[in-house]
């Protein structure tokens, strides 16, 4: 790892935040993807579309 | 011996079909995920251990391989969004409404990042959190309009009115987009003090410009695989709400 | 034309009916530049050079306030249902209701202007500007607010929304608005403030009442 200077703090954080905010994304929508799935087969759906 | 009589349909209609759409490229993700994946690492690696200091900026220019991907991505979303409001208004195609609704939500995020890696790109190099000139303003009222667009479709009930309706804002937005950029940047030359850095100021290196450019791919492969799930989803829960009507009224399929 | 002009005259009438209303508003104008001083405090020099802000973000609050009459009311005594099936297209409608809300809201405000001139003690120069720049620029803010009153008029709670989606829709008229008043600009700059307040005005007028009108449409079924 190369030293970042004396801004590192600045960034640091923008990267955390940005990986914070894409996780918080990413993680939305998978969950909620499964959740969308499970309801369906709770449902019994029986297309095969899902 | 029997004849196919089974409706054969274009590839066309066949992505004009939320559950057909939902089986032709859900084969698409997975490969997707892992492009990204890939795209991520090598930007970060790029970022981080191959790319020199700006010789005026220093390391903060580091900053920029995720700020300039985010911004690129709150217009480019946006213009995902206008795309699909015309798709839906002209042509009515179903998936349409789908992709304008769940481009929202993403466009929003990426906007707000753009607007927290800028205000922290803007401190060690301006020696400000916000400064009110013309990028920055017009990026946060980008911000309000992609949030006013989510408001608009969680007023609807039915979320067939709701994309018309939203369709029609944010076509009204995207005519009124370049107009608030353009006052925004008059008000701001305006307001302007004359200390700001101009950041057309240093010509880009190539060593900066190879992270800049895998990390603008990286994060482009990510809102497409987001956009793509996220469209399934909201495909399934239709099905769910259709499903429910139906089992609320008492029918047996 | 014939159609148009009644709407006109119908929503006009409709308003001055119930007058209370918009001596109501007129006072709430008057109320939000009154109430500035008292947060920033009674200095006359500071308060000239903001009054020209004072006087546009009290006209677009002003202005929000009447939007739920405008086709709220109409909806759900089943009026707008008939304007749809009318022969009048309803772009005319809603470009006659429009008008009715800028004669009826906007045009009180700008004859109660002159107290905020005193309030705020404006010098006569920037008092005409500020006359010139309400009278532009208000006809935008009364076509973004059909606009956001027609996108909402089928929700729920659409009074909530609706000054969401306006506010960022009229950034270029509060700008170009208080940029035709206060001089700070340098020399020539109100002169293209105006005019460019001029054609956004000219332009939203024109083009609102038909994405208005689709929204309504769209929006029912």
């Amino acid at each position: 790892m190369i030293g970042l200077g004396e801004h590192a703090e600045f960034i640091i954080s923008a990267y955390m935040g940005v990986f914070l905010g894409l996780g918080a994304l990413i993680g939305w929508t998978v969950f909620s993807a499964r959740a969308t799935k499970r309801r369906l087969a709770e449902l019994g759906d029986t297309r095969s579309d899902a | 011996m029997s004849i196919d009589t089974t409706p054969k349909m274009s590839w066309w209609n066949r992505l004009a079909h939320p559950g057909q759409f939902v089986i032709l490229t859900k084969p698409l993700i997975l490969p997707l995920t892992a492009l990204t994946a890939l795209l991520f690492a090598a930007g970060l690696w790029f970022a981080f251990f191959n790319s020199p200091a700006d010789y005026q900026m220093g390391d903060t220019v580091r900053i920029m391989y995720v700020h300039v991907p985010t911004a690129w991505l709150s217009q480019f979303v946006y213009a995902t969004m206008a795309v699909s409001a015309i798709g839906s208004l002209v042509w009515r195609h179903p998936m349409a409404d789908v992709s304008m609704k769940t481009a929202a939500p993403l466009g929003a995020a990426f906007t707000a990042m753009a607007l927290f890696t800028g205000s922290l790109w803007g401190r060690p190099t301006w020696g400000t959190f916000w400064e009110w000139d013309g990028r920055m303003t017009s990026t946060l009222v980008l911000l309000f309009i992609y949030l006013g667009i989510v408001a608009l479709w969680r007023a609807f009930d039915d979320q067939l009115r709701a994309a018309r309706v939203v369709a029609v804002f944010t076509l009204v937005g995207a005519v009124n987009i370049p107009i608030i950029k353009f006052s925004v940047d008059w008000w701001s030359t305006l307001h302007q003090p004359a200390s700001v850095f101009r950041p057309d100021g240093p010509t880009m290196h190539g060593s900066i410009l190879t992270p800049l450019f895998v990390m603008f791919f990286a994060f482009t492969f990510l809102f497409i695989t987001l956009q793509l799930t996220a469209i399934h989803t909201e495909v399934r829960r239709r099905r769910i709400t259709t499903l429910e009507r139906r089992a609320a009224r008492g029918e047996t399929r | 034309m014939s159609g148009f002009v009644s709407v006109l005259r119908r929503e006009v009438n409709l308003s001055l009916r119930g007058g209370g209303e918009m001596l109501t508003l007129v006072l709430f104008f008057v109320i939000v530049g009154a109430i500035v001083p008292f947060a920033v405090g009674p200095d006359k020099v500071l308060l000239a050079r903001i009054a020209p802000g004072i006087v546009w973000i009290a006209a677009f609050l002003a202005m929000l306030m009447g939007l739920e009459k405008l086709f709220g009311p109409d909806r759900a005594d089943g009026t707008l249902g008939l304007y749809r099936l009318a022969d009048t297209p309803l772009s005319a409608v809603v470009a006659a209701k429009v008008i009715a809300h800028w004669l009826t809201t906007a045009l009180p405000l700008i004859l109660a202007s002159p107290i905020f001139a005193l309030l705020l003690s404006m010098d006569l120069p920037t008092f005409w500007r500020t006359l010139v720049s309400l009278l532009i620029g208000t006809p935008a803010l009364a076509g973004f607010g059909a606009l956001g009153a027609a996108l909402t008029v089928a929700t729920r709670h659409g009074g909530l929304i609706a000054p969401i989606l306006i506010a960022p829709l009229s950034v270029p008229v509060l700008i170009f608005g208080v940029g035709a008043i206060s001089a700070s600009g340098g020399p020539g700059q109100t002169g293209v403030a105006t005019l460019l307040l001029a054609a956004l005005s000219l332009m939203v007028v024109a083009l609102t009442p038909f994405a208005a009108a689709l929204a309504i449409d769209w929006g029912e079924d």
